[in-house]
């Protein structure tokens, strides 16, 4: 066992425990940036100017009809820039575009005394525009060979012969859809000017460390100019890791140009027409099986539809690639990935972050291909997992690749899957109009990002004199539980009692240089540079107390506020005690912590490496009812058994696990992103840019039965007291929904029937499958070939 | 403007926020209740949408209940204009509990992993407590489902709050687990007492004019004067054009409280429902006596919007996807249109003329909707939207139908989602009249109702998926109602 993953007696890591903000949340306490500008005087409010257009050449902008309104201060254009007219890293995306790029792009923002005055000013400002052919769809963007940033490819083993030597070859074609974040709390900024000209940001954004770059880069100043916080954020799911930057950026402009604090919070529609999104992708693929039903080759390519700018496009594509196995030992791959330019939203970083668009691929083609292999669908998923000492189509041993079969075997007899299959069978012989299925599907998602350079952390820890403790750390808190869990890790650490510890707000002037709150990596990161920031405070008061107590430094150990010999019959003092003895000696009280990820090595050219510290596995089942006459359906039941190491905290474990489970079901079932695709006047406009148009998973989506336990025994060795990342996994579980709604679809129709379902399957979308299914046309045949 | 029927601007207006007076203020007409709550600090209800779709900003105010004097009702203040608030008692998250006192709704919320961003959670606070405070609750229970607690909480009271991080579960369980609220409980006690009566409000700022007159009379002159005059009950719907669309109106006419439309009737031969009344208290008044419209209201919006929604509010704006249109148009209902020249009786079918349009003329109000009595024996309400709670329809279907003797004698079906107007299927009731209720039949004029109307594409269903529902929804009633003619014969 690691000293890094090793726990101490009565830890407080492991515990469940609520939220630490629970109390503050339901009280309506909790403050979120935008519950401070009450708090703040003279606030200046922000509102853009929308194209019109989804691409369209600016030829004139005249702001001087918005200063007519009454309580407009300030029009901010591209004239106004001091710095980098940017709110990228990649300089793509200009913050004040000559260009309209989509639907909804900001071309200026308006700053008023109220939001009215704002929102009035806008639409008084004057744009004239020449429209440019748009590009909507990724399949216009591929027909017409609009493509942005480096494509990649990927492989392994000799696929061709692979195909050559397989039973059963299938080809086809998959087009999947996006998906909007709708964290409730929108994206808002708060920027202040101090005397010195400071300027201080408080954004909801996952990565106060590039927010603060891009504010510096767009101002002209140097980062230590520029002070971001961030208290907490109502969500981010990914949607704030890249595209809080820009926002931040402005409301910083106007407040050095007015001198005034500025906020901009974007109301629902501006978000949803405004940020990013998940990416939807384009597929093409071919698959060959064996006799036995096992996949021997799989040749796809990917095509990311990336939107107007490359944002996290590129990183995306590479995890989707390295993510098409999902599961599944394949032993002849090859990827091909490009990212389509179109006239739409960047779109972005989404929980998964390309994985989920990744295994849809092949957990599609499994779903697909199973009836025409003869198998069902639970049958053939497991005799594809991987087993131990494989490794993936990048060259990476998937280490602990038994859990898969555990987690199977598990959620097996935990849903007493056999019975309820006899019994679904039943069920569906007796009802015409209703079909119910079980289905099941496995995870296996690598943590770490993918670029190592971002695999580290820092953390600030100060005791004070009175024994109190303060952490600060690098990591945001979206709704994640990250700060709950940094909390038991230093109160692990020090041997403390929980409310010894006090956590404060994410700023750049405490801990610099920090990485995105992302990839599920908070907690493995951060807890570990807290846990190291404690450890040297530790050793410290390790040899204050062997003082004291006459025994040897190595031998002091701190637990729940008491500090004493490794025998517990011995002299115990207080955790104060030692503290103040430490001050009184001259000892530092205080450590700034780091941490980087051992053991990771990435050739992003050739596609090959260590890019993942570990994987994390879950399996989950879920069963479903279809109405016939309708398509509409309900989720009956879902069990998962889900692996997040020995878990930090469980409360908050099982929470990722089912918040993650329905998002992803919305993902795939429900949220339905639409673009207005005809030639008409609206072109490119986002048709569905309201919860009253697209609809979220609400409490009618939620598994009637639900039940979720953690992996048992799952100790990871290298990560901080032997957990796993949780964050982003658990969404991919939401592939079982998906497919048992094609198996129950296909319940309508003769046995054998291969059911080809359009995602998100919509009740529409079901309701044309079993219509097909019914028809008892046997559904689309993929074209089986000998070749 | 400036004539008898505008009552004097007072200056002492005020709303009691969590116990506390406090002044309206000189704020513009438009204003909502959830600005003008966290324009005074009070920041735990949020805005989330705007539209009243995810119930970040639900608060609780003091409305005339139905078993008790006064119940504690949970509507989206993102939505009301707070002028409509004004002599009026509210409840926000921070005026439940604090975190060292938290309400027992808080406490289970907090404990059970309840909140995650904690964004929601302050608008799910209010809609839970206001199902923790619904008279009866315990008692009224007849049923076990997932969606009712075994302590007769009613998820649906949740189906307007969205959450995007729990995935609900723990919400459901604190739900569930809440108990009786205690003897010391003092928003229990203050539901046994009349709630505050409606202030005859009159403001007027920056030109602009929210009335809340006291009496019909006074509504109907104003209507006269000022046929543009914006009428609002609950909101809901002009909300999100104020909130949306930036709709200013230079009159705003509050009439939710007027009595004269706010009467309830249950007679021998009609059912006569004020205009006024929301959709949550004519559920609760019917007591499921008119089983179309009791299968109709947990699927119309959520409850939030429900509390706040009027009949005469889902009539008057007219929209051919609204959801009380199909099932009045198949329970045969008729308005009552009142101006001051007097009332007319106008038959819901000839109401509805055009996109948006209808026979009222400017300066007339609906005043009340009739139901003519005995009821068709075999009725149904099919929505089809994509989800199950709080979805607008792609398509919504009413039927009521007589069938004696194995022959359809009367079929009356009101189709919602098809047309630029709501419409009776005229076709398909034709095809059935007089037939046997079998299979055959109902194959034949489902072909019939799939050609009814005409729908189109948009980004809530496809044209085609419309029309195959029609044809559906007809078999699925036969499916469903097959063997009840026996029992009708």
């Amino acid at each position: 066992m690691s000293q890094l993953s090793e726990r101490p007696q009565q830890a407080v890591v492991g515990l469940p425990l609520p939220h630490e903000s629970a109390a503050l949340h339901v009280t309506g306490k909790a403050l979120y940036t935008d519950d401070l500008v009450v708090r703040t005087r003279d606030v200046l409010h922000a509102w853009p100017v929308q194209s019109p257009h989804a691409h369209a050449e600016i030829t004139a902008l005249r702001v001087e009809r918005a200063y007519d309104v009454p309580g407009v201060v300030r029009v901010l254009t591209g004239a106004d820039v001091p710095g980098v007219n940017d709110a990228g890293v990649k300089h793509d995306e200009p913050l004040f575009p000559t260009e309209a790029m989509f639907y909804g792009h900001a071309i200026c923002w308006v700053l008023g005394e109220s939001l009215e005055a704002a929102r009035l000013g806008a639409a008084a400002v004057e744009v004239e525009y020449k429209p440019l052919p748009s590009l909507v769809t990724v399949r216009e963007a591929i027909a017409a060979g609009s493509f942005q940033g480096t494509g990649r490819h990927l492989s392994r083993g000799d696929v061709d012969e692979a195909f050559r030597d397989a039973e059963h070859v299938f080809h086809g074609e998959f087009e999947f859809a996006g998906q909007e974040h709708f964290y409730l709390e929108t994206h808002v900024a708060l920027s202040l000017v101090d005397e010195a000209g400071q300027i201080f940001v408080q954004s909801s954004t996952q990565h106060p460390s590039e927010t603060q770059e891009i504010v510096g880069h767009v101002l002209g100043v140097p980062s230590h100019e520029v002070t971001v916080q961030c208290l907490r954020m109502g969500g981010g799911f990914g949607g704030k890791e890249m595209q809080p930057h820009g926002f931040a950026a402005i409301a910083a402009l106007g407040a050095t140009l007015t001198g005034r604090p500025v906020r901009l919070r974007l109301n629902r529609t501006q978000d949803m027409t405004m940020s990013g999104k998940r990416h939807g992708f384009h597929s093409e693929w071919r698959a060959g099986f064996d006799g036995e039903g096992h996949l021997v080759a799989l040749d796809a390519t990917l095509t990311a539809d990336g939107g107007w700018s490359l944002d996290l496009s590129e990183p995306v594509l590479a995890r989707a690639m390295c993510h098409l196995d999902n599961a599944y030992w394949i032993p002849n791959v090859r990827v091909d990935g490009r990212i389509a330019k179109t006239n739409k939203t960047s779109q972005t970083a989404f929980r998964g972050f390309g994985g989920p668009q990744g295994m849809i691929v092949v957990e599609d083609i499994l779903g697909r291909c199973a009836p025409l292999l003869g198998y069902d669908g639970i049958e053939l998923r497991r005799r594809n997992l991987y087993r131990l000492n494989d490794t993936t189509p990048y060259g990476q041993p998937v280490r602990h690749a038994d859990r898969l079969e555990s987690c199977w075997s598990q959620v097996s007899e935990n849903g007493d899957v056999v019975r309820r299959r006899a019994e679904i069978e039943r069920f569906n012989a007796e009802h015409p109009h209703r079909k119910r299925a079980l289905a099941m599907t496995p995870v296996k998602f690598g943590i770490s990002f993918n670029l190592t350079a971002f695999n580290q952390a820092g953390a600030l820890v100060h005791v004070y004199k009175d024994g109190s403790v303060l952490i600060n750390h690098g990591g945001t808190e979206m709704g994640q539980g990250l700060h709950t869990k940094m909390l038991q890790v230093a109160a692990t650490t020090l041997g403390v009692p929980l409310a010894r510890v006090r956590l404060a707000p994410t700023r750049t002037d405490k801990v610099p240089n920090t990485s995105a709150t992302a990839a599920s990596s908070g907690a493995d990161l951060n807890g570990a540079a807290i846990k190291n920031a404690c450890e040297q405070i530790r050793e410290r008061l390790e040899q204050v107390a062997g003082g004291r107590l006459g025994i040897s430094p190595r031998d002091v150990r701190f637990v729940d506020g008491s500090v004493r010999g490794l025998t517990f019959d011995g002299e115990s003092l207080r955790w104060e005690e030692v503290v103040h003895d430490a001050y009184m000696q001259r000892v530092q009280l205080w450590a700034a912590g780091f941490y980087r990820t051992e053991g990771l090595h990435w050739d992003a050219n050739a596609m090959r490496g260590e890019p993942f510290k570990y994987f994390a596995y879950g399996v989950a089942a879920a069963e479903v009812e279809v109405d016939g006459f309708s398509g509409a359906y309900t989720l009956r039941r879902v069990d998962i058994v889900h692996d997040v190491g020995d878990s930090l905290s469980p409360l908050i474990d099982v929470g990722q696990i089912e918040g993650g489970f329905v998002q992803g079901a919305g993902w795939l079932t429900l949220e339905d992103l639409r673009w207005d695709e005809s030639d008409g006047p609206h072109r490119g406009r986002l048709a569905t840019q309201a919860a009253s148009t697209y609809k979220l998973p609400s409490f009618s989506e939620m598994p009637a039965e639900f039940n979720v336990r953690l992996l048992e025994k799952a100790h990871e060795d290298g990560a901080v007291y032997g957990s796993k990342a949780v964050g982003e996994p658990p969404l991919m579980l939401a592939f079982s929904v998906r497919e048992a709604l094609r198996q129950a679809a296909a319940a309508f129709g003769p046995s054998g029937t291969s059911v080809d379902l359009p995602s998100p399957a919509t009740p529409e979308a079901v309701y044309w499958a079993l219509e097909q299914a019914r028809s008892s046309v046997r559904v689309e045949q993929l074209e089986a070939s000998g070749v | 403007m400036s004539t008898t029927i505008h009552p004097e601007p007072q200056l002492d207006r005020s709303i009691t926020v969590n116990g506390s007076p406090t002044a309206l203020g000189n704020v513009a007409v438009h204003t909502t209740a959830l600005d003008w709550l966290r324009d005074r600090g009070l920041t735990g209800a949020k805005e989330g949408c705007a539209e009243g779709e995810c119930g970040a900003c639900s608060v609780l105010v003091a409305r005339p209940g139905t078993d008790t004097p006064t119940e504690w009702t949970a509507v989206n203040a993102c939505l009301l204009p707070v002028a409509s608030l004004d002599g009026q008692e509210v409840i926000t998250s921070e005026g439940l509990g604090s975190p060292a006192d938290l309400h027992p709704v808080q406490q289970e919320l907090a404990v059970r992993g309840g909140s995650q961003c904690g964004f929601c959670t302050p608008g799910f606070v209010c809609s839970m407590a206001a199902e923790f405070y619904r008279s009866g609750r315990t008692t009224a229970n007849g049923h076990r489902d997932h969606e009712h607690g075994p302590n007769g909480f009613d998820l649906h009271a949740l189906s307007g709050n969205l959450c995007r991080c729990t995935g609900y579960r723990p919400i459901r369980d604190a739900a569930y687990a809440l108990g009786e609220p205690t003897a010391d409980d003092a928003l229990a006690a203050r539901r046994l007492a009349p709630p505050p009566p409606p202030a005859a409000t009159a403001m007027e700022v920056d030109g602009a004019e929210f009335l809340r007159p006291a009496e019909l009379d006074d509504v109907l002159e104003l209507l006269a004067e000022s046929p543009e005059a914006q009428i609002v009950a609950g909101s809901t719907d002009v909300g999100v054009e104020v909130n949306i669309r930036g709709v200013r109106k230079p009159l705003i006419v509050a009439i939710d409280r007027l009595s004269a439309l706010r009467e309830f009737d249950f007679g021998p031969d009609e059912v006569r429902i004020g205009a006024a009344m929301t959709l949550s208290e004519i559920e609760r008044l019917l007591k499921g006596r008119v089983p179309l419209l009791a299968q109709l209201f947990p699927q119309f919006a959520s409850r939030l919007i429900r509390n706040g929604a009027t009949i005469g509010g889902n009539l008057g704006t007219a929209s051919p996807i609204g959801d009380t249109p199909p099932a009045l148009l198949a329970l045969e209902a008729s308005l009552v249109l009142a101006s001051r020249r007097g009332e007319r009786v106008v038959p819901l079918a000839d109401y509805f003329t055009g996109y948006r349009q209808t026979s009222k003329a400017p300066d007339e109000l609906i005043r009340s909707v009739l139901i003519p009595l005995p009821l068709e024996p075999l009725t149904a309400f099919h929505k089809i939207a994509k989800r199950r709670f709080d979805d607008i329809s792609s398509v919504a279907v009413g039927y009521a139908v007589d069938v004696e003797d194995g022959v359809v004698r009367r079929a009356r079906i009101g189709l919602g989602g098809v047309a630029a107007t709501p419409l009776r299927a005229r076709a398909t009731e034709d095809a059935l009249i007089g037939r046997p209720w079998t299979e055959r039949t109902v194959r034949e004029a489902a072909a019939v109702m799939a050609a009814e109307g005409t729908p189109m594409d948009d980004h809530r269903a496809s044209a085609s998926y419309r029309s195959a529902m029609l044809g559906q929804s007809l078999l699925r009633f036969y499916a469903e109602n097959a063997s009840r003619e026996e029992a009708s014969a």
